[in-house]
């Protein structure tokens, strides 16, 4: 099935191209897509492109020229990810391209473009390296740390806690990235870190941390683990009789959460990326993007990879209306002047590291329920 | 450090340390018989917390059935695995043995990667195992005291059977000389045989203990565990049975104790720990309890 929809999607981007081409007189701008359309990323990749598509079908023209996209599989392989860029700029010429699901195939296809100089916007690769020293490389999702920042603005100010505690795993980057992000906002906003603990991935016993923890009375505890090993924490704070807010980032994630730890989940906060089809209060640029998608695609709900894609499609004509031009560098440097741009992620800007700054999304769990309650902005 | 608090890290580092040493005996118990340090010890742990987890969801069996069940799988498991990977190599230079438990671990757990998949999955904990009951300020689950109590059971039982039946007899008699014994007209196989029945079922049941204590289950579960065990085992000296207990019960009170004192070096948890069993190598080369290896004239 996702073979006939990948066949579909070209031959579609074919027909579209060989309508097109007959009717008008200059060439179109054309816009290259790689993203993991098999292999194991393949479910990302396909949501993602699912997103890239509603957006040409809104905006289809740019500079009064047609888009043409360009799409390739890079078949969640880094070299096929080398691949796929290598294609689009030297066979295809694409004056920017979009993709991909997963960093280590962003960091592979990454490192093509720049020596090419052709500009590439990452949909929702978050690890820190995938733009770092890059000068054509940009992502309209923020990087994984961040979200720590924001947890620290989420839990001081809206929830006005004032005592913090720290769980990290000292093995995992991911873990290590966000907590300081989270201790260097927390201690900035006036909040105290009153315990500051670690663990090393794989370990399945936190009595000891916990309870030095819960000897020091935070209001809340900031763990960003992944589920399983959250979901245990978890359960092991509540039995020892933890009565703090805890709090976690997108790897926490899944469904699974809740089966692990079961009532201990009850009122677990996370961040996340900024859409949610539920979410409430939605800004018209989010909902814009909902109902195109309902009518695109009545039979599922658009999730956050989707609205990923659509922002990176929408992004790359938006830096090409204000360079006036789809020469590569001009698109390359009214990309890096993006600022406070409407999305349904909400308001966009791009950073000095190229990476995106968004407010994140906020998760709670409610009745053994996953819900969305609110945006941060990490500051 | 108030008394209260105190009291909770030695709950704490009770249930960890007793689980150490419940998984440190079948290890040991293979390596004092056989002198073959059973790497898949770790992986037929694994396969007994899965064996639960299916019989009680797939096959709606009632959980204690699930647990029988699940530990008479496991020894016949041990059985097999004896048969099949190690039997062919009785004779082979020990290495050869060590290997061959080796690849065992490793297929055990890229077997469970296929047939159980990689996802963690959560495990139904008897409600009046894990109710919270407090003692003196520190709170703790019945679960804390039952491992303990479980682990001392399965060791009087265990050091019945080594010393005080026949084939315990035999064990010891193969542990000194396997040639001779087979010359007096014991069946060496069936003998260890039996041992690795012994020493799977003891994996199943820590493996069952150790779930219900962090009720989530993967494939590579008995890893971590395993390799803490083994290192238990050696502390007290491999081999000796009360020695493994002991040794467990060290390691998880270092661990425990380490973080409680000082905090602020949690990330060295389990540096802490092999620093001290170096430390009690130096000293003591065969553990704390372990017997000179007498060498043979």
């Amino acid at each position: 099935m996702k073979l006939s929809r990948v066949f579909a999607s070209v031959a579609m981007a074919a027909m579209a191209c060989g309508l097109a081409f007959p009717a008008q007189a200059a060439e179109p701008v054309k816009i290259g897509v790689y993203l993991p359309l098999t292999g194991q990323n393949a479910f990302g990749g396909q949501l993602e492109l699912d997103g890239i598509k509603l957006a040409q079908q809104a905006t289809p023209k740019v500079l009064g020229r047609d888009v043409e996209l360009v799409v390739v599989d890079n078949k969640s392989d880094k070299v096929e990810a080398a691949n796929a860029v290598k294609r689009l700029v030297e066979r295809d010429k694409v004056s920017a391209y979009i993709g991909t699901y997963g960093s280590s195939l962003a960091m592979a296809g990454g490192e093509v473009g720049e020596k090419a100089g052709v500009p590439g916007v990452g949909t929702s690769c978050t690890s820190p390296l995938v733009t770092q020293g890059k000068k054509y490389y940009f992502r309209a999702c923020f990087i994984d740390p961040y979200q720590g920042a924001a947890a620290a603005s989420y839990a001081y100010k809206t929830l006005g806690m004032k005592k913090a505690a720290i769980l990290m795993d000292v093995a995992n980057d991911y873990s290590v990235g966000l907590c300081s992000f989270f201790k260097r906002s927390y201690k900035k906003l006036g909040g105290e870190i009153v315990a500051d603990m670690k663990y090393n991935s794989g370990d399945q016993d936190f009595t000891a941390q916990l309870t030095e923890i819960i000897n020091q009375k935070p209001d809340i505890v900031f763990m960003p683990a992944y589920f399983a090993e959250g979901a245990i924490i978890m359960k092991q704070a509540r039995e020892l009789g933890g009565t703090f807010v805890m709090m976690g980032a997108d790897a926490m994630d899944n469904p699974d959460t809740v089966k692990i730890g079961g009532k201990a989940v009850e009122g677990f906060l996370h961040t996340t990326f900024p859409y949610d089809v539920n979410m409430p209060n939605m800004s018209p640029a989010a909902k814009a993007f909902t109902d195109d998608w309902k009518a695109a695609y009545p039979d599922k709900d658009p999730n956050v990879n989707s609205a990923l894609g659509y922002v990176c499609y929408n992004l790359i004509i938006d830096a090409i209306t204000r360079a006036g031009s789809d020469d590569p560098e001009a698109i390359t440097k009214a990309l890096a002047e993006t600022k406070n741009f409407a999305t349904p992620l909400g308001t966009l800007s791009i950073n000095a590291t190229h990476d995106a700054e968004l407010p994140v999304g906020i998760i709670q769990y409610k009745d053994g329920k996953r819900s969305y309650i609110g945006e941060a902005i990490a500051e | 450090m108030s008394l209260e608090l105190f009291l909770q890290h030695f709950f704490n580092a009770l249930t960890l340390g007793s689980l150490y040493g419940l998984i440190a005996i079948g290890y040991t118990m293979v390596y004092g018989i056989l002198r073959l340090i059973n790497f898949a010890h770790g992986d037929i742990l694994m396969l007994g917390a899965y064996f639960v987890f299916y019989g009680t969801t797939l096959f709606c069996l009632p959980w204690p059935v699930a647990v029988v069940v699940s530990i008479l799988g496991s020894a016949a498991l041990g059985v097999l695995m004896d048969k099949i990977a190690y039997r062919p190599l009785r004779d082979a230079p020990r290495i050869s043995a060590l290997i061959s438990a080796i690849a065992v671990s490793f297929f055990l757990e890229s077997l469970a990667v296929v047939v159980f998949t990689g996802l963690p999955r959560p495990v139904h904990q008897p409600e009046w195992l894990v109710s919270i009951i407090t003692i003196g300020g520190a709170r703790l689950m019945p679960l804390t005291l039952l491992v303990p109590g479980v682990t001392a059971i399965l060791v009087a039982a265990l050091l019945y059977v080594v010393y005080h039946t026949k084939p315990g007899l035999a064990m010891q008699a193969i542990s000194k000389d396997i040639e001779t014994t087979r010359m007096l007209g014991v069946s060496v196989d069936k003998i260890i045989a039996l041992t690795f029945a012994i020493g799977s079922a003891l994996a199943a049941a820590s493996g069952i203990m150790w779930a219900l204590r962090y009720p989530q289950i993967n494939p590579y579960m008995g890893v971590f565990p395993g390799f803490k065990a083994f290192i238990a085992a050696v502390f007290g000296g491999i081999g000796s049975i009360q020695g493994a207990v002991i040794g467990g019960l060290l390691l998880g009170f270092i661990e425990i104790m380490a973080v409680a004192f000082f905090p602020e070096l949690s990330g060295y948890r389990d540096a802490f720990a092999f620093i001290l069993l170096v430390v009690v190598l130096l000293v003591k080369p065969t553990g704390l309890f372990g017997e000179k290896q007498k060498e043979k004239i």
